[in-house]
């Protein structure tokens, strides 16, 4: 018979919080940014495929940072939980603060008991329907949530991001401007250029026709706004 | 050997996110995945969809449909929609029971969106296809029952790159047509129409034409089929699916096209 040896709670969370922002430090950083006519999430990611940024329902984006097969987990159960919900009820009761809270509920239960933290952060946004408040939720490795205005940044680089941010946001910045300074915040605090090709950006647009608003920014796009 | 020896991987589900709503669906809210059945004929009760039909054109696919569902020997609706989009790149019209129909479009709709939200990619035309062929088979004991749906689906083919058209049976069989189909009770008389009227290569405008006067053809000849009723302002549904996507044909091109029929016919 083995006995465990008594570690204090406090310890005992302190050493995994610390092992998740170990994790999450590692990677590459995402903005997220209310701009004009929706919401703009922005990376770097030399990857094409392998997207930190995704669609989750019609008015509703996710991005995530840290170990890949994790938030990639988290997004594949937002999907499943919003179509399951536009099912049963209707497409307008999918909201992101429902969403949100599941991930919050999910990884708290993680954190506390699984035998290793996800080494995640993500955020949840969600484009208002004609000019009222957009909804952006921030939730960490923990399940503690926070609600953001105007823009934010998470990942390893979170607090250099917020301060070139905050130097620079101005409500109501066009996409363009918003890729633009995105792009020179993750620079500036990662200390070097980053190239047009390694940047991902996915868009939930108010002003598209189409049920679904969000849309992937393309190469070509990103490559003519960061030149121009 | 035990059976813990085996790698978890082999032996058990297969591995990876499935991308299928509908087998999500069944996991999880069985409850909401059921197929009402019961004994008897519903054949009767509930409203059928009549005539809908799709063909080629140069660069794409027009899918069209009449706007009547029908009880019996009564009308239980003139202004009903048969075809929709399934997705950016595909159509579906459909005739039959019409709330199962729904059921399935709204099935297939959601399983196309979902299969791509998971995956990151479009399922490929032939891949839709063969979904909605899984989806009819499983409504085959209600097609038993008198609610049979069949419908028609194609849309544009990104691989192919040209426009493709499907049809099938009430067991799930799935066949491709070359050139032109009409399905529903007026499908003979719509089929009967466009094997006179169509042609290879047709434009898109003249494949609206061709399509809306199949239907006034079909609503001539079938008395479930509902024709364009220019006095209520009752025109065919009709879409055109091409490498620009799914888009409907605006009603004043329904209308124009339904007078130069009829101008051409007085």
């Amino acid at each position: 018979m083995s006995f465990m040896p008594y570690v204090p709670p406090e310890q005992l969370m302190k050493d995994r919080s610390d092992y998740a922002r170990k994790g999450i430090a590692r990677g590459k950083s995402v903005v997220g940014l209310e701009c004009k006519d929706g919401l703009l999430f922005i990376a770097e990611n030399p990857s094409t495929t392998l997207h930190k940024i995704s669609e989750i329902y019609d008015r509703i984006a996710f991005a995530g940072v840290g170990k890949y097969s994790e938030f990639e987990d988290l997004r594949i159960a937002g999907v499943r939980l919003a179509d399951l919900r536009g099912y049963s009820y209707g497409r307008e009761d999918v909201k992101a603060k429902d969403i949100a809270n599941a991930y919050s509920q999910a990884l708290s239960t993680i954190f506390t008991q699984q035998m290793k933290p996800y080494e995640v952060e993500i955020l949840v946004g969600e484009i208002s329907e004609d000019g009222g408040r957009n909804e952006v939720y921030h939730i960490l490795f923990d399940g503690s949530v926070n609600d953001e205005h105007g823009f934010v940044g998470m990942g390893g680089h979170a607090e250099e991001l917020s301060t070139a941010l905050e130097g620079s946001y101005q409500d109501g910045w066009d996409l363009a401007t918003s890729v633009r300074e995105a792009v020179k915040a993750l620079s500036s605090a990662e200390g070097r250029q980053i190239e047009p090709a390694s940047i991902e950006a996915g868009v939930l647009e108010r002003t598209r026709t189409q049920r679904r608003k969000f849309r992937r920014l393309p190469a070509d796009e990103i490559g003519r706004i960061l030149a121009g | 050997m035990s059976d813990e020896l085996v790698p978890p991987v082999v032996s058990g589900d297969p591995i990876g996110a499935n991308p299928s709503f509908f087998d999500l669906l069944v996991r999880t809210r069985p409850e909401l995945a059921q197929r009402v059945t019961a004994s008897g004929s519903g054949e009767a009760l509930v409203p059928h969809g009549t005539t809908v039909l799709g063909l080629k054109f140069e660069g794409g696919v027009v899918f069209a449909g009449d706007r009547r569902a029908t009880e019996g020997y009564s009308i239980a609706d003139d202004k009903i929609e048969k075809v929709f989009a399934a997705d950016d790149y595909s159509a579906i019209a459909i005739a039959g029971a019409a709330g199962q129909a729904i059921e399935i479009v709204k099935m297939l709709q959601l399983e196309l969106e979902h299969y791509e939200k998971i995956t990151g990619d479009r399922l490929s035309l032939e891949g839709k296809a063969n979904r909605l062929a899984q989806m009819i088979r499983g409504n085959f004991p209600l097609a038993l029952q008198g609610l049979a749906v069949v419908p028609l689906f194609g849309g544009y083919d990104e691989r192919w790159q040209q426009g493709r058209i499907f049809y099938y049976d009430a067991t799930g069989g799935r066949w491709e047509e070359e050139d032109y189909y009409a399905i529903g009770s007026g499908g003979r008389a719509a089929k009967s129409s466009l094997k006179k009227r169509w042609r290879a290569g047709l434009r898109r405008d003249d494949g609206v034409r061709v399509a809306v006067e199949a239907l006034i053809d079909a609503a001539e000849e079938d008395i479930a089929t509902g024709g364009p009723d220019a006095a209520r302002g009752i025109f065919p549904t009709v879409l055109a699916v091409t490498s620009g996507g799914v888009s409907a044909v605006p009603e004043d091109e329904v209308r124009a096209a339904y007078e130069a029929v009829v101008g051409e016919r007085s």
